[in-house]
């Protein structure tokens, strides 16, 4: 054993044994981050403190919800929301949490999209965020089984439909996965470890990779200017604030994340008491009827621009447009062949490129929900959606061209 | 500073944008609109559905003629209740024609025909005058329900017109009800009376039975059981299926249908077997206040608890700016 002296503060017995001060150098006040940031770069942290909140409330809703079709809706919306105090505080703080973070997590990557901050040397950064965002997706969509309502049930038998590949017919498959003919009771269990073991498991360790593939490369900045960060630390601790290009991670831009993270909590808290129904959708109120299929089966808002890729084509065409729309996004760092390190307003095309998709994922989230009936937004959806695939198509040509900065 | 609140306003932009095209836009266009009507019943609705189902099918030329039958019914029926309602009741001389509903209309009173015949304790208030008057004219058009009984059973009820036959005996009855029978009555009473017998509340332990009782031995709680069931087999084969179970309603339907359905079921589902209530403004109000009760116990501990998050989440931030401002000083 190593040779330990007498600690003379609960400090430096710690340092010691588990080298406190040097986790905290690291980690916290040596941990390098531009001072040429906006608002927008806090949200990673809003993001991590959405995702802490979902954990405890989930923790929370975990010891009074029963995974069993008999019991599950009744434990929700009964015992949950009538007889545990607070229930329903938990209840629509998980709910109205589980909205945000989607919106949150579209604002991060069309933030990572507009400054560029997926380019070489950053690959890994947008990679790791990409898999949190399938994680995630596939952590809401088994969280909105777990209440057994009438979205429960048809959502669940609608996505797990999908995985008979169209003329496939992989009927196999799709009672592999739901472990009967339709939805039931094992289809509700395994979608329960899914969702309260497995997937936030995965969730924990990808953020933590995220965090990890940002260390080397370093958060962009606004201009995507490059930093040398050494020499910049080095001014920053001689105590030339104003002159280094640099700020600790913590406590300058954390002091900043707080403060950005107490206007979302303003937001958050209104809408977990006043708005709360905007993330609960009514027919989910009803419970599960294998007999009764709703009038309208749409996915919450965060899917429906996916939804509306697979809906205006004809089956075994829409499965694979839609199966594509799910990874292009993975394909973003090597489809655009620019060089350049910059906000999308100083380059070029790629300027309209990033508003015709924001625009375009909006377009088709709005028709994701209206019923496709009428022909004038089934058309939208269509150009909606043929656009969304051109737009990826133009990307390597429209970067191709774009001058070097 | 300047930058950051422009790029704040297009996020803010963008995000409002987003809410409005998946929420309030998204539900206008799912749902159809129906025009309510106060709570009054002067056959107004009725008359306009039927006409409505004329003309398309005079389009398709099916079944003319009796979509012209009903229309002209319909008109001739409402004409003669609004008459009706003109008319001064004698309640006292009501007292006697009520004699007559008190028959079916009793405590603890059985099932007759499907259903068990509500209490008319609370009768003059809970429901509307011109759908009382109608109802003991006709009580399947008074409920917009005709179509069921057109070529099969009688309503339940429909015996009334034989035992209580003069426009001046109904107005006599009707004004009996609203002078004697029309106290203030708790929510959950406007519940029981208005749609207890064919809904179960599960949540506030009702059944059609009324309240579940609680036992000592598992067997009399089984036997209570046994009747439940027997009941709602006797309202399943009446309506034709379940009507569901009401305990959180107020969450699955948007209040524009719930008020609507209400007022004239057929308005939101056609053909649908649930009568028309007849509740009158003030009867659904106590009805939705007492399904927000139940379906939506939070809504006091929200109002209460709300504010003082938000204040402390107002509070908190301030005192982050003041941090952030300290830490950031001299860094530009």
């Amino acid at each position: 054993m190593a040779h330990f002296e007498k600690a003379k503060s609960l400090n430096e017995w710690m340092d010691q044994r588990l080298a406190v001060n040097t986790i905290k150098r690291v980690m916290q006040t040596e941990y390098w981050i531009p001072k040429d940031i906006n608002f927008l770069w806090a949200m990673g942290m809003v993001l991590a403190a959405t995702f802490g909140i979902l954990l405890i409330s989930g923790i929370f809703l975990l010891m009074y919800y029963k995974p069993d079709v008999n019991l599950a809706f009744d434990s929700v919306n009964y015992t949950i929301m009538s007889e545990v105090g607070f229930g329903w505080l938990w209840r629509h703080i998980h709910g109205v949490a589980a909205s945000l973070v989607f919106l949150i997590i579209y604002i991060h990557m069309f933030t990572g999209i507009y400054y560029g901050s997926y380019k070489k040397g950053r690959e890994l950064i947008w990679l790791s965020g990409m898999l949190l965002f399938v994680t995630f997706s596939a952590e809401a969509f088994s969280g909105y089984m777990l209440p057994w309502g009438q979205m429960s049930y048809w959502a669940g038998m609608v996505i797990t439909n999908l995985f008979s590949g169209g003329s496939l017919e992989a009927y196999g498959l799709v009672e592999w996965i739901r472990g009967d003919y339709v939805p039931g009771d094992a289809f509700l269990t395994r979608f329960f470890m899914l969702h309260v073991l497995l997937l936030p498991l995965a969730i924990i360790g990808l953020i933590v990779l995220h965090f990890g593939t940002l260390r080397l490369p370093h958060v962009n900045n606004q201009e995507g200017a490059e930093i040398d960060f050494e020499e910049a630390a080095e001014l920053y601790k001689n105590g030339n604030h104003k002159e280094a290009k640099v700020i600790p991670f913590s406590p300058v831009f954390l002091s900043k994340d707080i403060f950005v993270m107490g206007i979302y909590f303003i937001l958050f808290f209104y809408l977990v008491f006043y708005h709360f129904e905007f993330a609960m959708d009514p027919v989910n109120f009803d419970p599960a009827d294998g007999l009764k299929t709703p009038a309208h089966i749409y996915p919450e808002w965060y899917f429906l621009w996916s939804y509306e890729i697979l809906r205006p084509f004809s089956k075994d065409l829409g499965l694979v447009a839609f199966a594509i729309a799910q990874v292009i996004f993975f394909s973003l760092p090597f489809l655009d062949r620019s060089p350049n390190v910059a906000p999308a307003n100083r380059r070029g095309l790629f300027h309209f490129w990033f508003w015709l998709m924001l625009v375009d994922m909006l377009v088709l989230t709005f028709m994701g929900k209206l019923p496709p009936t009428d022909a004038l937004f089934a058309n939208i959806g269509l150009v909606a959606a043929l656009t969304f695939f051109a737009l990826w198509v133009a990307l390597p040509i429209i970067t191709k061209l774009e001058k070097k900065l | 500073m300047n930058k950051e609140l422009k790029i704040f306003g297009v996020v803010a932009f963008f995000t409002l944008f987003l809410y409005w095209g998946v929420e309030p836009y998204a539900h206008s266009q799912m749902h159809k609109h129906v025009e309510g009507h106060n709570f009054v019943y002067d056959g107004t609705a009725d008359i306009e559905e039927a006409e409505a189902k004329l003309a398309t099918a005079k389009e398709s030329g099916v079944k003319v003629e009796k979509a012209e039958a009903t229309a002209k019914a319909k008109k001739e029926f409402w004409a003669s209740v609004n008459k009706i309602s003109k008319l001064k009741g004698n309640a006292t001389a009501g007292e006697a024609g009520f004699a007559m509903c008190a028959g079916c209309h009793m405590d603890g009173a059985m099932n007759m025909g499907g259903v068990i015949p509500p209490s008319l304790e609370h009768a003059g208030s809970l429901y509307e005058k011109n759908y009382l008057i109608a109802l003991i004219k006709n009580p399947a058009m008074a409920s917009n329900v005709d179509h069921k009984y057109a070529d099969t059973s009688m309503h339940p009820m429909g015996s009334i017109s034989s035992m209580i036959t003069t426009d001046q005996d109904i107005a006599n009855v009707v004004a009996y009800l609203q002078a004697k029978k029309s106290g203030e009555l708790t929510t959950k009473e406007a519940f029981t009376d208005a749609c207890g017998r064919c809904h179960a509340m599960r949540y506030a332990k009702t059944s059609q039975l009324g309240d579940t009782p609680k036992f000592k031995y598992k067997k009399d709680e089984l036997k209570h059981q046994v009747k439940v069931l027997e009941e709602q087999d006797l309202v399943k084969a009446y309506m034709g299926k379940l009507p569901p179970d009401l305990s959180i309603i107020i969450r699955a339907r948007g209040e524009h249908f719930l008020e609507t359905f209400v007022e004239n079921p057929q308005s939101q589902l056609a053909g649908t077997s649930m009568p028309r209530t007849g509740l009158s403004q003030e009867g659904y109000e106590k009805v939705k206040e007492y399904l927000t009760e139940v379906g939506d116990p939070s809504k006091p501990h929200r109002e209460a608890v709300g504010p003082w998050v938000i204040l402390f989440f107002i509070i908190f931030t301030g005192l982050a700016f003041l941090w952030k401002k300290e830490k950031w000083h001299g860094h530009h």
